[in-house]
C-alpha cells in the first residue's frame, strides 16, 4: 500500500491515465487534446485515451515537420503541432449575429458564444498557458469578446509539462516554458523511468482539486523527483534557439528601415502558415452571408491574416503591399508593439511559425541579423519598400 | 502723378517678392515698373501671347488657367497677394503658357521684362538674389502641380 | 478515497459587444455625385449615446456588410446619428444609397476623439482634405457653442474639385460669420469657380494665429497632414500641439480583428485621433 497523496498533489501510474478521461467525460466536458490526423499532431476531441498519440514523436525542424514511431510507449512524447487552443477560444470562423428583415423593421440576434458543452483542454504545453494569458489581454483586456469570455472562464485547462524539446522550441528565452508553473487547473508530468511509467499530478484551482480527488494517486517520492529533475535537464538542453525578448521591442523600432526586410520579404511567400498556426495571433475580419431571399443575413468573423494584401486595403489600394512592409508589420507586431497595445509581447517561443513555414523562415534568425547588422544611419534610399 | 510714383515705389519694395533686395536694384527697376488693375472676369494674360512682363499681385485674385480647344477651361492655381504671376518673360521664346484671369478685383504691377533682364544682366550679384527668390515659386508650384496629379482626395 | 461530484459549469450565453443596434434612415442628403449625409434614429427610445468630435461608429448595411464611419453631426443633438458616407466599395456604396425609411445597424461610438479642451484660450485651426471634414464637423459645433473659450478660430478645407465640397451651403453660413474664417480650396477648378484653386497647405500663410499659442487639428490625406504640419511648424505651431486623424481599415472597432494597426497604436481603441508627434515618425516609413 503506497502512503496517501495530499490534496494537491500525488502519482497517478500510466495504467491509470484513462480514469482521467473518464471523469472529465463523465463531468460533462467535452475533452479536447493530441491527437494524430493526417501526418500530424492535432488538437481534436478525446474520448479515450486510445485517442491519445501513444508512441507517437515529432520531429522538427524550420520548414519540417515528421511524426515517428518511438518504442517506450510515452503518451506524450511530443512538442506542439500545428494546432493551438485558439481554434477553440477564437473559432477560424464563427458567427457574430444573424438579422431578420421584415419591412422596416430589422431584428438583429446575437450568435451563439459556448458549444453544448464546456471544454477540457488536455496537454496544454507551458508556452500554450503563456499564449492563453496573452489572448486573455486581448479578448478580455478592454472589451470583453463574450465567446472567448465564456468559453475561457468554463474550459479546465490540464496542462502537461514537455518531456522533450524541439530544434524549434524557445521558451526559456521568452520566459514562458519549457517547466509549467502555474495558469492550470490540473497538471501532468510524464515520467518513465526503471522506478515506472507514472504521471506527477498537481491541482492548482478548486476545479483541479475537484478533479485530483476522483483519480487514484498515490504519494510522489524521491524517485519521482529525481527523475523530474533528470527529464527537466534534458528537455532545457535540447532547445538551441533563443530570441532576446526584452531588446526585441526597441530592436524593431530603431530598425524599421532596415535592408533585412528587403531579404526575408524575397523568401516569404506570404502564405500565412505561421499566423494561423501562432498560438496569439488573432487578427479576423468579418463577411457577410445573406440568404438567397434577402430577409435573413448571417455576419462572420473569419481568422485573417496580416500577410493578405486585401488585409490593409485602404480605399483603393493596400497599405502594405509588398510582401517585406507585411512581414516586417508581422514580427514588429509580434515582438514589438505587441508590448505597446497589451503590455506584453506576442510571441511564447512555441516555434510553431518556424516550423510551418514552408520556406523555413525562423523569427529568431531574423531578429538577430537586425541585432548583429543594424545600420549606422538611417537611410530612405532603402527598407520595406515594394 | 508724383504721388502716385512714391506709392508705387513703396508699393513695389514692400512686396514679398522683392522686399529686402539691394536698394540700387530695386531703384534700377523701379522705372519699368507700372500699376495695372482689372475687374473681376478681366484677362490678365493670355496663353500664346507675348510675355512682356513679372507680375506682382497687389490685391485681389488671378486665376492660372489652362485652355485647349476641345476641352473646358482648367483652373489649376489661384494666385493672390504677395504672389507673382510669370517666368515666361525671362525664358525664350518669352509667350505665356497660361491664361490669367482675374477672379475678383484685383490690382498689380507689372515690370517690363525687357527692362528687368537688363537690369539682371547689368547686376550679376543682385540677379542671384532674385533666382532665390524665383526659383523657390517655381519648386513650389512644380510641387503643387504634382500634388494635383496625385488627385489625393479622389477614392 | 474521497469522492466529490465534480461537474462541469452550466453553460450560460450572453450578450454580445458586437451586435448592431437598429436605426432608421430619417433623412438623407445627397452632398456630392458620390457622397450623401444620412441621419439616423433610434428604432427604440428616443436618443443615442453620447459621443465625442472625432469618434466613429461601425455602420451596418444589412445583407451587405460593417464600415467605419466618422461621427458628423452635432453632439448636443442627442436625437440622430449624422454620418456623411462616400461611396467607395460595397458596403458604402450600400449606406451611401439608403432611402429615407431603411433601416441601418449601428455600433459605437468608438475610438479617441480631438482634444478639444487643449485649444480652449488658444487659437484653434482647423486644416482639412476632402472627406476630412465630416470627423471635423462635431469640432466646429461645439467650439460654435461655446465661441467664447477659443481665441482665432480658422479653417481651411481643400477638395478635389468645387463639386466635390460637402456641406455647401453650411459652409456658405459659416464663412459670412465673423468669429471664424473658413477658406475653401480646390485642386482644379473650371471657370464657374471663383474661389481659391491649388492645395490646402497654399492656405496656411493666410491663416491669422499666433502660432505659440495655436492648437492645429488636422483631416484628410496623409500627404496633406504631413505638408500641413510641416506649414505650420514652420510657422511655430509646437509640435506637440499639432493633433491628426489617421484612416486604416477597420473591421471591429474594438480592438480585437488587428486590422487598423498604425505601429504601436490600434486606430479603433487608441485614435483615430492621435498627437502628431506620435505618428510623425511613422508617416515617414513606407507602406507603414
Amino acid at each position: 500500500m503506497s502512503p496517501a497523496p495530499s490534496d494537491t498533489a500525488g502519482v497517478l501510474e500510466r495504467k491509470d491515465l484513462g480514469r482521467l478521461l473518464e471523469v472529465l467525460n463523465g463531468a460533462g466536458y467535452r475533452v479536447v487534446g493530441p491527437r494524430v490526423r493526417d501526418g500530424a499532431i492535432v488538437y481534436d476531441e478525446l474520448r479515450t485515451e486510445e485517442d491519445l498519440p501513444i508512441g507517437w514523436r515529432d520531429r522538427q525542424e524550420a520548414g519540417t515537420y515528421r511524426l515517428e514511431r518511438s518504442e517506450d510507449g510515452r503518451v506524450f512524447d511530443f512538442n506542439v503541432g500545428p494546432h493551438s487552443w485558439k481554434k477553440y477560444l477564437f473559432p477560424p470562423h464563427h458567427l457574430l449575429w444573424s438579422t431578420r428583415q421584415e419591412g422596416n423593421r430589422l431584428q438583429v440576434a446575437p450568435g451563439p458564444t459556448l458549444e453544448d458543452k464546456p471544454l477540457a483542454f488536455l496537454g496544454v504545453r507551458a508556452c500554450e498557458l503563456a499564449a492563453l494569458q496573452i489572448s486573455d489581454r486581448v479578448f478580455q483586456g478592454g472589451v470583453v469578446d463574450p465567446t472567448y469570455s465564456q468559453r475561457r472562464s468554463s474550459a479546465l485547462i490540464i496542462a502537461v509539462e514537455c518531456s522533450t524539446s524541439a530544434p524549434t522550441c524557445f521558451c526559456p528565452s521568452m520566459r514562458t516554458g519549457p517547466e509549467v508553473t502555474q495558469g492550470f487547473d490540473l497538471s501532468l508530468r510524464e515520467l518513465l523511468s526503471p522506478w515506472g511509467h507514472r504521471f506527477l499530478v498537481e491541482a492548482a484551482t478548486d476545479r483541479g482539486r475537484a478533479l485530483l480527488r476522483q483519480l487514484p494517486l498515490r504519494a510522489g517520492t524521491e524517485e519521482d523527483q529525481g527523475d523530474l529533475g533528470a527529464q527537466r535537464a534534458r528537455v532545457r538542453a535540447g532547445i538551441q534557439r533563443s530570441l532576446p525578448v526584452d531588446e526585441a521591442h526597441d530592436l524593431l523600432q530603431e530598425n524599421l528601415e532596415h535592408p533585412r526586410w528587403e531579404t526575408v520579404g524575397r523568401r516569404c511567400l506570404a502564405c500565412t502558415n505561421c499566423t494561423m498556426a501562432c498560438p496569439t495571433c488573432f487578427c479576423s475580419t468579418t463577411e457577410e452571408v445573406p440568404s438567397l431571399s434577402g430577409e435573413t443575413s448571417e455576419h462572420f468573423r473569419r481568422w485573417d491574416s496580416c500577410f493578405n494584401l486585401a488585409f490593409s486595403q485602404l480605399h483603393t489600394i493596400s497599405v502594405r503591399s509588398s510582401i517585406a512592409s507585411r512581414y516586417r508589420q508581422w514580427l514588429n507586431h509580434k515582438l514589438g508593439t505587441w508590448w505597446d497595445q497589451f503590455g506584453t509581447s506576442g510571441c511564447v517561443g512555441c516555434g510553431r511559425c518556424i516550423t510551418w513555414c514552408p520556406v523555413g523562415i525562423d523569427l529568431t534568425e531574423e531578429l538577430a541579423a537586425l541585432r548583429a547588422k543594424a545600420p549606422s544611419t538611417p537611410t530612405t534610399a532603402q527598407g520595406a519598400k515594394a | 502723378m508724383k504721388e502716385d510714383r512714391r506709392e508705387l515705389a513703396r508699393e513695389l519694395r514692400t512686396h514679398p517678392f522683392l522686399q529686402g533686395l539691394d536698394p540700387g536694384f530695386l531703384d534700377a527697376i523701379e522705372g519699368a515698373t507700372q500699376e495695372r488693375e482689372f475687374e473681376t472676369g478681366d484677362p490678365v494674360v493670355r496663353e500664346g501671347e507675348p510675355a512682356g512682363e513679372l507680375i506682382l499681385v497687389l490685391q485681389g485674385k488671378i486665376g492660372l488657367e489652362l485652355v485647349a480647344p476641345d476641352r473646358p477651361r482648367l483652373s489649376l492655381l489661384t494666385v493672390g497677394p504677395g504672389e507673382i504671376v510669370g517666368w515666361s518673360w525671362l525664358l525664350p521664346p518669352r509667350i505665356w503658357q497660361v491664361d490669367g484671369r482675374a477672379l475678383k478685383a484685383t490690382r498689380v504691377l507689372t515690370i517690363e521684362g525687357n527692362a528687368l533682364r537688363k537690369v539682371l544682366e547689368d547686376r550679376p550679384k543682385d540677379a542671384y538674389q532674385f533666382m532665390l527668390r524665383l526659383v523657390p515659386v517655381i519648386s513650389r508650384r512644380l510641387h503643387i502641380a504634382r500634388i494635383q496629379v496625385m488627385d489625393i482626395h479622389a477614392v | 478515497m474521497p469522492s466529490e461530484p465534480f461537474g462541469a459549469p452550466v453553460p450560460q450565453e450572453s450578450g454580445t459587444p458586437w451586435a448592431p443596434v437598429p436605426y432608421r434612415v430619417s433623412e438623407r442628403t445627397q452632398e456630392t455625385a458620390d457622397t450623401a449625409t444620412i441621419e439616423l434614429e433610434p428604432l427604440e427610445g428616443t436618443r443615442r449615446p453620447d459621443f465625442l468630435p472625432g469618434q466613429f461608429n461601425m455602420l451596418y448595411a444589412p445583407n451587405i456588410g460593417e464600415a467605419a464611419i466618422s461621427i458628423a453631426g452635432s453632439p448636443s443633438d442627442l436625437r440622430r446619428w449624422v454620418h456623411t458616407v462616400r461611396s467607395a466599395g460595397k458596403t458604402t456604396d450600400a449606406l451611401a444609397q439608403v432611402r429615407v425609411g431603411d433601416v441601418l445597424g449601428v455600433r459605437g461610438p468608438y475610438g479617441k476623439g480631438w482634444p478639444l479642451h487643449e485649444a480652449e484660450g488658444k487659437d484653434l485651426l482647423l486644416v482639412v482634405g476632402g472627406l476630412g471634414l465630416p470627423p471635423l464637423r462635431p469640432v466646429l459645433y461645439e467650439v460654435l457653442s461655446h465661441r467664447d473659450r477659443f481665441r482665432r478660430v480658422e479653417i481651411a478645407y481643400g477638395a478635389r474639385t468645387p463639386k466635390d465640397l460637402v456641406y455647401y451651403e453650411e459652409i456658405q453660413r459659416w464663412r459670412g460669420r465673423d468669429d471664424l474664417r473658413f477658406q475653401v480650396t480646390v485642386d482644379r477648378a473650371g471657370t464657374e469657380w471663383y474661389g481659391d484653386v491649388g492645395i490646402v497647405t497654399q492656405r496656411i500663410p493666410d491663416m491669422r494665429f499666433e502660432g505659440s499659442s495655436t492648437v492645429a487639428f488636422l483631416c484628410g490625406p496623409e500627404i496633406m497632414m504631413k505638408g500641413t504640419a510641416r506649414a505650420l511648424q514652420e510657422r511655430g505651431v509646437l509640435t506637440s500641439r499639432i493633433y491628426v486623424s489617421m484612416e486604416r481599415n477597420m473591421k471591429c472597432g474594438i480592438g480585437q480583428c488587428g486590422h487598423c494597426q498604425f505601429g504601436p497604436y490600434l486606430l479603433c481603441r487608441d485614435g483615430p485621433v492621435l498627437p502628431y508627434a506620435s505618428v510623425e515618425r511613422f508617416l515617414a516609413l513606407r507602406e507603414f
